[in-house]
């Protein structure tokens, strides 16, 4: 080999070798004790908003503690990576905003404090936590891996001028009602129901919700994956059909993934909208609330054996400190401060959300309609999402399978059973 | 062999007026050798190690254990498993040995037609704009544009414009010009390959044509004269000159398209956010699904050496293969 050669070839190796490199690298906090690191979840309409929203209640901290919190706003789409990288470099935020369904996957990782009896203590107290927020909060028989931050639970939002016009007076209670409604409302270049289609955790969350009402599970009792079963596949045959077959979907959110389900109903593109939370977004989006009703998830008319009446998960975000903080008892502090009542009935109100503790829940800014009906869903039919560690696993894989199903159905491929159990089963063999 | 072979051109070549004897001249060279030639060297050669070559061993280390969520805080937890990860990944009767062959076809694809594209219109434009006329100048700042934006804003523009409802290409196909009856979607199903494609040419013919445009100023004038007195049209000045002398520049810049599209990310990343359409699951995307979504870091860097390996095959043999033609023609 000429020297040519040589050059020339170790070039290409070098080209070629910046494929292996892709490494997770955590932002480098230089903490000094009196001062925290936050990563915040995009709760709000954008980051900045957030922010906005955020840092009166973090210089009220200050004064309380001299403890500076400086806070980054982190967009869903980036946040779980970003704390996947915190974890595997042990550097990066002090406390973090995780999405509840990932607190047994990240309590795996080993990297977040665990909230034993102590740490709750620390923080305020295990009592005033509404159990079934807790509960989404780690692995059953484990101390919890974070603390419930805000809770949210899914609900039917309907636009009551196109259900009048259509003729309709109640919303749906059940899906082959929505189905027959939705048909209605799917005319002159509006649709029945909005979808966020190509977003994975969306989808998994419905997933979760018609699997067990169609009476299947995710994980079997040891943990193991079933996601092929004769029940999971009814279940999300069922929710691509409403764009399949009863066709009151409109196939353009096969794309949708940066929300534009919640624009399409707050423009009046759409009738139907299941989501969390929405009120806030709605209101940003020029959608006033007299506009839209909310009522509970619609369940099947008549749920084969083994049907739970569950028509939500519980929904919410959890606040977790890493161990490799460097200042545990200000990470505590604050993470009583942000789960004291006063802040919760701040924030919460603000966002559309619901308190975690029980303490603040009497307020009356949680007595609106939607915030009762969420209220509601989470006390009688919502269940934690499988609080395994693969849990985010499953929401990427079948969340990914049912994009793909979406994306068949859009482009006037037929989905059925056979098509929708081999993507089950694909996305099945990916787990290890 | 080197010079009893006769390239068909070499006739019309200029003869190298008063060049010497081949080879570089060489200065007499002490017995001492200086230190300093490697002192200027050692801080490449340390960031090498830093940025390339160590990760890449990490890689390869990484890529024979079981690297899942539990051990990634402390990766000495991680069960050395040997080459379980690439009996899985590369396995071709699973379901995950499937998608990683088909995503490899894909790219290979893709990477080709991009190449090929963008060398075409690269050198295309570079011919044309050879010679100087009014406007060149604004010509060619106006074909670099697509290089020198930042590929995000880029890119996610393209996905605004090629959005099924609301994009201006529909916008302009559909409503404007009624080419088409029903608005197609660009971003999934079968046509999310050939937007994937259309961008990626947008984005790399640029390079292409900046590379060919320098190339081409080392073209001798005199030669093209002596061309069109023989009588040479535009086509055979091309073929006989142009692309004769263009040969150094195409060998690399072919080479570093190739490596680049192969293992674009950022392109599909911004186009389709994360997870890409089946017809469109470049391997980089496939790749990074499989270690940060699934958070199975040892199967998604086997991929990644596999890759490697197959990249350095297809490097090396490009590389042999060109140069034994040079030496031929030489």
């Amino acid at each position: 080999m000429s020297r040519r050669h040589l050059g020339i070839f170790t070039a290409a190796v070098l080209a070629a070798a910046s494929l292996t490199a892709c490494g997770g690298s955590g932002d480098d906090s230089a903490s000094a004790p009196k001062t925290l690191t936050y990563w915040a979840s995009n709760q709000g309409p954008s980051l900045e908003a957030d922010k906005t929203i955020l840092q009166p209640e973090l210089d009220k901290f200050e004064k309380q503690t001299g403890i500076k919190v400086s806070v980054e706003v982190v967009p869903w789409s980036d946040l779980l990576n970003r704390l996947l990288a915190a974890a595997a470099s042990g550097k990066g935020p002090d406390v973090v905003n995780i999405g509840n369904t990932w607190s047994a996957s990240l309590q795996a990782t080993g990297a977040l404090v665990e909230f034993d009896d102590a740490a709750l203590q620390a923080v305020g107290g295990k009592d005033r936590i509404v159990p079934a927020a807790l509960a989404a909060a780690g692995a059953p028989g484990k101390p919890p891996a974070a603390v419930p931050l805000y809770s949210m639970a899914y609900s039917l939002y309907y636009n009551k001028k196109s259900f009048a016009d259509a003729g309709i007076t109640a919303p749906p209670t059940t899906w082959e009602q929505l189905a027959e409604y939705g048909k209605k409302l799917s005319t002159g270049g509006k649709w029945g129901l909005a979808i966020e289609g190509a977003n994975p955790s969306e989808n998994a969350h419905h997933a979760f919700t018609f699997s067990q009402q169609y009476g299947g599970e995710w994980f079997d009792s040891a943990g193991k994956p079933t996601f092929d079963t004769p029940q999971n596949v009814s279940a999300i045959k069922r929710y691509i059909d409403f764009m399949a077959a009863d066709k009151i979907t409109n196939p353009s959110n096969a794309e949708y993934a940066q929300n534009q389900s919640v624009s399409d109903f707050a423009n009046g593109k759409a009738a139907m909208l299941l989501w969390q939370s929405a009120g806030s977004n709605l209101k940003t989006q020029n959608m006033p609330a007299d506009a839209y009703g909310v009522a509970p998830v619609p369940f099947l008319a008549s749920p084969p054996a083994g049907g739970k009446k569950v028509n939500s998960m519980v929904a919410g975000i959890n606040m977790a400190v890493f161990k490799h903080t460097k200042n545990k008892d200000g990470a505590l502090s604050f993470v009583k401060f942000m789960t004291s009542d006063e802040e919760q009935t701040i924030l919460n109100k603000t966002y559309g959300s619901l308190p975690a503790v029980k303490t603040a829940a009497s307020d009356p800014a949680f007595s609106a309609t939607e915030q009762k009906t969420i209220q509601e869903t989470l006390v009688t039919t919502a269940a934690p999402l499988p609080q395994v560690p693969e849990e985010s696993t499953f929401e990427t894989l079948v969340g990914t399978a049912m994009k793909e199903l979406f994306a068949d159905a859009a482009s006037g491929k037929p989905v059925t059973e056979e098509s929708v159990k081999a993507k089950l089963t694909d996305a099945q063999q990916k787990m290890r | 062999m080197a010079t009893s072979t006769t390239a068909p051109d070499a006739d019309r070549r200029e003869p190298r007026a008063g060049s010497p004897a081949r080879g570089p001249v060489r200065r007499p060279r002490g017995p001492r050798r200086s230190l300093l030639p490697y002192l200027l060297l050692a801080p490449a050669v340390v960031l090498e190690l830093a940025i390339h070559v160590i990760p890449m061993v990490v890689g390869v280390w990484m890529s024979l254990l079981e690297l899942t969520q539990f051990h990634i805080r402390d990766w000495s937890t991680a069960p050395f498993i040997g080459l379980e990860n690439y009996r899985a990944t590369l396995d071709l009767n699973s379901a995950a040995g499937k998608e990683l062959l088909h995503s490899f076809w894909v790219t290979l694809a893709y990477s080709l037609l991009s190449v090929g594209f963008a060398w075409l219109l690269g050198i295309s434009a570079a011919v044309v704009l050879q010679k100087p006329f009014r406007g060149r100048a604004i010509l060619r700042a106006l074909f670099l544009t697509p290089y020198a934006l930042p590929v995000y804003a880029a890119v996610i523009t393209w996905s605004f414009l090629l959005q099924r409802d609301t994009g201006l290409v529909n916008h302009v196909l559909v409503d404007q010009l009624g080419l088409l009856n029903d608005r197609p979607f660009w971003l999934i199903g079968d046509n999310s390959f050939w937007s994937l494609l259309v961008v990626s040419v947008w984005r790399n013919w640029p390079f292409a044509f900046l590379c060919l445009m320098a190339g081409l100023q080392n073209v001798p004038g005199e030669l093209y004269e002596a061309a069109a007195i023989d009588g040479a049209g535009f086509w055979r000045r091309l073929r006989s000159v142009t692309l004769p002398m263009l040969r150094p520049v195409n060998l690399v810049l072919l080479l570093v398209l190739f490596l680049w599209t192969f293992n674009d990310f950022n392109t599909p990343f911004v186009l389709f956010g994360g997870s890409a359409p089946e017809q469109a699951d470049l391997i980089s995307i496939h790749i990074y699904r499989s270690s940060f979504k699934t958070w199975d870091f040892g199967s998604g860097s086997a991929m990644s050496v596999a890759l490697l390996l197959f990249l350095l095959v297809v490097s090396a043999a490009y590389l042999l293969i060109t140069n034994r033609r040079r030496d031929d023609h030489a």
